[in-house]
């Protein structure tokens, strides 16, 4: 391996562990894949740079997680605190009308030419959509997508204390589920489980079908 | 499955929203406690570091400007807070000779188990690095985080982020060479 080579590799070799973590820049990742594919001494060492990624992750997760006293610690440091001023939604109208009074009358029309442009490019979206989807028989209904705010099928689950975050993010993500409330008092989360409300039969199903879960310590219905 | 971004959060515990505060908790509070106990080595105190961190989110969440993500920022308290105790023990000059001096020899039959398991050998090695080239290394690929990031949570400039990986890797690299690894780098 010559100097030159060694050399010109440098800072490309630099950018190889966020390379391997998915942390470049599109632009820096461009130039570290066009470099691997043309120098096997830097794709040899990238797999160097491949297995200490995965094994700093395992080592990472192994390392288990807090026990319930830390969160117990916390909220009740949190609770023994002065009391906070009203939360940010009781005081939405207050802080949208300091936010306009803040604005120049520049700012205000830029912004207001902005919107307008926005308001026509969703028009323009609007019409593409209804144009594009009228295709066949029958209709579509124009509301929203529920929300966790919204209806729904619920449970309280408390998740196996030796698990992984990313077990459970794999968990909820392979069933569709949401956490929408937690933790609770007892580590427990409120999880949405269906986004439509089901019936007795098919939501007892369902959560038998989720305790078989390795993930799941304790499973059971609620409103 | 993030329903509300992490700012959205932070914006309601600054005016006192408790319930974000447990959401806020419930999604980082096992990374965070990681990072730290990687620092501190000591799970106890780990937990009692956790719940600062998070005081200090749920004090100061008003404050937040935004300038980094949510999660960087928590690594930069965590950060704090267990360099404040490595302070309090002497540990914190811990440098790349006195992790040296830590490590095992040669004739240890967990190191021959080692040799068998490159992975489990690396692993090992892992943890024989300084606090600093843990932390980096941990940042990078663990936490993935960006050379800004890291920079922003270390307090150092971004050539020294890399730098620091680049000699993190190379000792990482010598350690599993007394193990009788030799990785052909650097």
């Amino acid at each position: 391996m010559t100097t030159a080579n060694e050399s010109g590799r440098g800072d490309i070799e630099d950018l190889l562990p966020w390379h391997a973590a998915g942390t470049l820049s599109p632009r820096d990742a461009h130039r570290v894949e066009t470099a691997l594919a043309a120098d096997p001494e830097l794709a040899r060492r990238y797999e160097l740079v491949r297995e200490e990624l995965a094994q700093t992750i395992h080592l990472n997760e192994t390392l288990g997680a807090p026990s319930a006293r830390a969160a117990e610690t916390l909220f009740a440091k949190i609770d023994a605190e002065p009391a906070r001023a009203p939360a940010f939604s009781a005081n939405l109208g207050a802080r949208i009308r300091d936010f306009f009074a803040a604005l120049s009358p520049r700012t205000v029309a830029w912004s207001a030419a902005a919107a307008a442009l926005a308001i026509v490019l969703q028009a323009g979206v609007i019409g593409v959509v209804l144009v594009n989807g009228n295709n066949g028989p029958g209709y579509d209904t124009a509301s929203a997508p529920s929300t966790l705010s919204g209806g729904g099928t619920y449970a309280l689950i408390r998740f196996q204390p030796q698990v992984s975050a990313a077990d459970i993010t794999r968990f909820l993500d392979t069933n569709k589920l949401s956490i929408a409330e937690g933790p609770l008092a007892g580590g427990l989360f409120r999880v949405r489980i269906a986004p439509a409300k089901l019936a007795k039969t098919d939501r007892d199903r369902l959560i038998t079908t989720l305790q078989t879960n390795q993930v799941v310590s304790f499973i059971a219905a609620t409103q | 499955m993030q329903t509300t971004s992490d700012e959205n959060l932070i914006g309601r515990i600054g005016g006192g929203d408790r319930l974000a505060m447990q959401v806020l908790y419930a999604r980082h509070h096992v990374r965070v406690y990681r990072f730290m106990l990687r620092m501190v080595r000591n799970e106890a105190t780990a937990e009692d570091l956790l719940s600062d961190v998070f005081l200090d989110v749920w004090r100061q969440a008003g404050k937040f400007e935004g300038r980094s993500a949510v999660s960087t920022w928590l690594l930069s308290i965590a950060r704090f807070k267990a360099l404040s105790i490595l302070r309090q023990r002497g540990e914190v000059e811990l440098d790349d000779e006195l992790a040296g001096a830590i490590e095992d020899h040669a004739d240890d039959p967990e190191i021959a188990m080692a040799k068998k398991d490159k992975g489990e050998a690396l692993r090992q090695c892992l943890t024989k690095l300084s606090a600093e080239h843990r932390e980096v290394i941990d940042l990078v690929y663990y936490h993935e985080k960006s050379v800004d990031e890291v920079a922003a949570i270390a307090g150092v400039p971004e050539a020294t982020v890399k730098t620091r990986m680049f000699y993190a890797r190379k000792k990482l690299s010598e350690l599993l060479k007394e193990r009788g690894i030799d990785r052909g780098w650097p």
